[in-house]
């Protein structure tokens, strides 16, 4: 998409999963999305902030908050994984598996949740349960970190 | 000397892809919700598929699978 001249006052938005088109075109202020960093020494709890006028960005975002700023109203939403791509223009994309507004989380199966995947990690034998695991842990561990945060 | 190998996630180091890893954690989220938003995400687990041997350029024989996501 072409950049235009100058940077537009307002972010648009389109949030996508593969059953439901939860945003389309909506005009927000800001975006905190919780990008993945790909390299080796990851930072836990990276925040990410686009704004209008945020320079084209390819982002992969790992199980995490997104909330979505529109002038004083914040949605806050938790996605299972997926990518924001920023365009030139600012005009955003977000495509998840599954999101999930923060308050449809049930605290005490994240709990539960979190507990069993750690007891998983020492038990598990082959490479790929302990990965399986390690998902299962990351997952609730950002689950519990966006009921509190 | 810079590494030559380009920094692997834990899962794909265990020889998963990326569509499974999202969706363990898709299924791991929808399994943390609150009634009646958790039977709902249930719905969206099932799979439905048919899957069919190909020989000699035709299909021989197709089977009807519909599976939830085995958990």
């Amino acid at each position: 998409p072409p950049t235009p001249s100058s940077i537009p006052s307002k972010l648009t938005i389109n949030f996508v999963l593969p059953y439901q088109s939860e945003i389309s075109n909506k005009e927000v202020c800001a975006l905190r999305p919780s990008p993945a960093d790909l390299s080796e020494s990851r930072l836990e709890f990276w925040q990410m902030g686009v704004l209008p006028g945020h320079v084209a960005t390819i982002a992969e975002l790992k199980p995490g908050l997104l909330s979505v700023h529109e002038g004083s109203e914040v949605t806050k939403y938790f996605v299972s994984s997926g990518f924001a791509f920023v365009h030139a223009n600012s005009i955003t994309d977000i495509v998840a598996v599954e999101a999930v507004p923060v308050d449809h989380i049930d605290p005490s199966l994240v709990q539960k949740g979190l507990a069993d995947f750690t007891q998983k990690l020492n038990s598990a034998t082959t490479d790929f349960e302990k990965a399986e695991a390690q998902i299962g842990i990351d997952v609730h561990s950002a689950l519990n970190a966006a009921l509190s945060g | 000397m810079a590494s030559t190998a380009a920094a692997v996630p834990f899962w794909r180091a265990a020889g998963m892809t990326y569509i499974t890893y999202s969706n363990i954690c898709a299924s791991l989220v929808r399994g943390c919700l609150k009634e009646p938003y958790r039977s709902d995400a249930g719905a969206r687990e099932k799979v439905h598929f048919a899957v069919s041997k190909w020989a000699n350029g035709k299909p021989e024989k197709s089977s009807i699978r519909s599976d939830s996501h085995s958990e």
